[in-house]
């Protein structure tokens, strides 16, 4: 067990693509951290590197203080968890999670010990015997996370452990993942796609975009106080809205309605010396149903009328799903979400809005609803650099 | 529909199976038309029957008596053991590279392996024999082993790396990531799952060594290293009016033997599929 450090950390392959650059990263001991990101931002790489699968290209990488950049994987006593599992198809589960300690001359007794305690752990027990062509998707999962396991390695890598496993699985998987991690107190940085393993999963989040860390931090964090614009729609689900604004006199003017910043807002705005012309970010939880709301809040917030365009209920609450005219906030974050999401070439005509209501809103789809946001919700960014204008350290 | 798919199938597979039979009694014939000659008598051995009117293992018994035969056996056995093991073990690193590594020149090194496995033999045959008597290798085991392995490298790399790359990346990777070094990932995970591909090849070289009349012919002179297939040609009869095709059919048979024991030995290691649930599934 020990805690890495990445010292600006950057990668370059030999045809010359810069996959990742100058990451500065401090893992604790013990910590799970999670690495997130577009396809493509650059945390396999990474998380290779740390593995010493991938030679580092330029900065330092420390492992329990020490530099292990010229140390082959076997020497830096870290187990890995590959997305494809990567089981080695002519040993039973038994000698595959045996192979690691095999390799260390591990003692006959201990071996049949550790696999056993492992495979208890993991419910494989009766599985041992078979080999991995036999097993089901969550189980072969379960082997390669027992043979990263069984020889109590200084950290778990895993690479998108979870994203061949059906969905249903995968949120089994998660929770057991999460209370291994808990039992063993294991250094682990996680590499993954899926947004709710990010929010659940993790002490810490690492948000990646084209090889360059956006923001490192807690998930609630990252959700309330994203750093810039991609980090803010990246993290979230359903995501932000985002809706041209400008920014007037203390008053925010948009197609969602005109409303005065509070305190808050400004001062931020005010120190963080905004543009004119801004991007107003808004989550869909801070919306509300105009009816709902009490006189105090309603005047304070902002408010629009508009058709619904699809409502989904789901139960505990609904859904309103609005497509307002106007031109879409634009920026190169914006673009880059929108292609990651696979939305990049949905024709867009004015601006989709997604607002969650509580269960007692009398909306309904085709017919026009009142909809109040609330004002000192509203996050505010710069369209040229994407940076949060309302951002804080708190 | 269904019906008329299912009528379709068994259609189809009636006239594979018709198509199958006409070819492997195509193949089996000559082969057995030779078994058959080589029960044959002396006396009835041109009388034209297919099923031997007396049996008999007089051209057995005669093939053994000599030492000519026994000792093109050895040769043989011995010959195309030794290129078939070395062409293979330097096949399989040459393959392994191939499929796993980027260095400069790999296609160039591909090329020339191709190029000289479609080279045409027979015009080596003059160049080889004035080099092997002027180094002292002619008529002897390595000067028959060089050339076969030469011509067999290519065609071991070739089925080689073709195995090899089905073999997925991660595995290795998982291999070092488990404390492996490069050597043990390799014989103990590589290896393994290429087993099959490498029995293929040896299986593959080894025919081709056992079966090479041309090298044999005119690389060797003497009993010493003649192997099976030129010493057949050399077959008289104990008489020159008695007609040796008997002990020719029986020699064909006995060195068919080795063939069908390798094939089968090694048979039941190639199993298809060996690499499946390796990964996801
Ligand atoms: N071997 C390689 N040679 C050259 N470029 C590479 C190589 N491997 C990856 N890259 C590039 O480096 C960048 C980062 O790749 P990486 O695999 O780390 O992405 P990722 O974040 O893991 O994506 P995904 O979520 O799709 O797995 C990509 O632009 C990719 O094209
Ligand atoms: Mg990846």
């Amino acid at each position: 067990m020990a805690e890495i450090v990445l010292d600006k950390v950057t990668k370059r392959y030999p045809d010359g693509a810069l996959a990742v650059q100058e990451v500065n990263l401090e893992i604790a001991d013990g910590e799970f951290i999670i690495l997130v990101g577009p396809s493509g931002c650059g945390k396999s790489t990474t998380l290779n590197m740390i593995a010493g699968l991938e030679d580092i290209t330029d900065g330092e990488l420390r492992i329990g203080g020490q530099r292990v950049n010229e140390k082959a994987p076997k020497d830096r006593d870290i187990a890995m968890v590959f997305q494809s599992y990567a089981l080695y198809p002519h040993m039973t589960v038994k000698e595959n999670m045996a192979f690691p300690l095999r390799l260390a001359k591990v003692d006959n007794a201990t071996v049949e010990k550790k696999v056993k305690e492992a495979a208890e752990i993991l419910d494989l027990t009766q599985h041992l015997d078979r080999k991995p062509s036999n097993l089901s998707g969550g189980q072969r999962q379960r082997v390669a996370m027992g043979r990263a396991i069984v020889r109590n390695p200084k950290a778990f890598l895993m690479d998108e452990p979870l994203s061949n496993l059906d969905a249903k699985l995968r949120v089994q998987m998660r929770t057991s993942v999460s209370r291994l991690q808990k039992q063993l107190g294991t250094t682990t940085v996680y590499v993954t796609h899926d947004q709710t393993e990010a929010m659940t999963l993790g002490d810490r989040v690492v948000v990646m975009r084209g090889g360059v860390v956006q923001q490192i931090g807690a998930p609630q964090f990252l959700y309330d106080q994203p750093a810039n614009l991609f980090v803010a729609g990246f993290i979230g689900s359903p995501s932000m809205n985002f809706v041209p604004a400008t920014l007037e006199n203390g008053a925010l003017r948009s197609v969602i309605g005109d409303v005065t910043l509070t305190d808050r807002v400004r001062q931020l705005v005010e120190a963080a010396d905004a543009p004119r012309e801004v991007i107003m970010g808004i989550r869909p939880e801070h919306f509300e149903d105009a009816a709902l709301v009490d006189a105090a809040a309603l005047s304070s917030g902002g408010k629009f009328t508009h058709q619904v365009d699809v409502l989904e209920s789901m139960g505990s609450d609904k859904y309103a799903y609005f497509n307002l005219t106007g031109e879409q906030a634009a920026s190169a974050e914006l673009q880059e979400l929108a292609k990651d999401a696979g939305s990049d070439d949905v024709p867009g005509d004015g601006i989709p809005l997604v607002t969650r209501l509580s269960s007692a809103s009398g909306a309904v789809e085709g017919a026009s609803a009142d909809i109040w946001f609330d004002a000192d919700k509203v996050q505010l960014f710069d369209p040229s650099n994407g940076r949060n204008l309302t951002y804080t350290e708190r | 529909m269904a019906g008329i798919g299912g009528a379709e199938t068994t259609g189809k597979k009636w006239g594979w199976g018709l198509l199958n039979a006409v070819v492997v009694v195509y193949a089996l014939v000559p082969v057995l038309w030779i078994v058959s000659l080589s029960f044959k008598s002396s006396k009835t051995l041109a009388d034209g029957n297919f099923i031997p009117r007396e049996w008999s293992l007089e051209n057995y018994q005669n093939i053994f008596s000599t030492s000519e035969f026994t000792r093109a056996l050895i040769n043989s056995i011995g010959i195309a053991i030794i290129a078939t093991a070395i062409a293979v073990v330097f096949g399989t690193m040459a393959a392994y590279a191939i499929a796993r590594l980027d260095f400069p020149g790999k296609n160039l090194l591909v090329g020339v392996s191709l190029l000289i496995a479609m080279f045409p033999q027979v015009s080596l045959v003059s160049p080889l024999f004035e080099i092997e008597r002027s180094l002292g290798l002619f008529d002897t085991w390595p000067g028959l082993i060089l050339p076969y392995i030469t011509f067999a490298l290519p065609l071991a790399i070739y089925t080689l790396s073709a195995f090899f790359r089905e073999i997925p990346w991660e595995l290795e990777k998982a291999a070092k990531m488990d404390g492996a070094t490069p050597g043990q990932a390799f014989r103990r995970v590589i290896a393994p799952l290429a087993a099959p591909g490498v029995f293929t090849t040896a299986i593959l070289v080894f025919i081709f060594c056992w079966n090479d009349f041309l090298f044999a012919i005119s690389l060797t002179s003497t009993e010493q290293s003649r192997t099976v297939p030129v010493a057949l040609s050399f077959f008289t009869g104990s008489s020159q009016f008695e007609d040796p095709a008997g002990s020719i059919a029986a020699a064909a048979v006995v060195i068919t033997i080795p063939i069908i024991l390798f094939v089968l030995f090694f048979q039941r290691r190639i199993v298809a599929g060996l690499t499946s649930g390796a990964v996801k599934g």
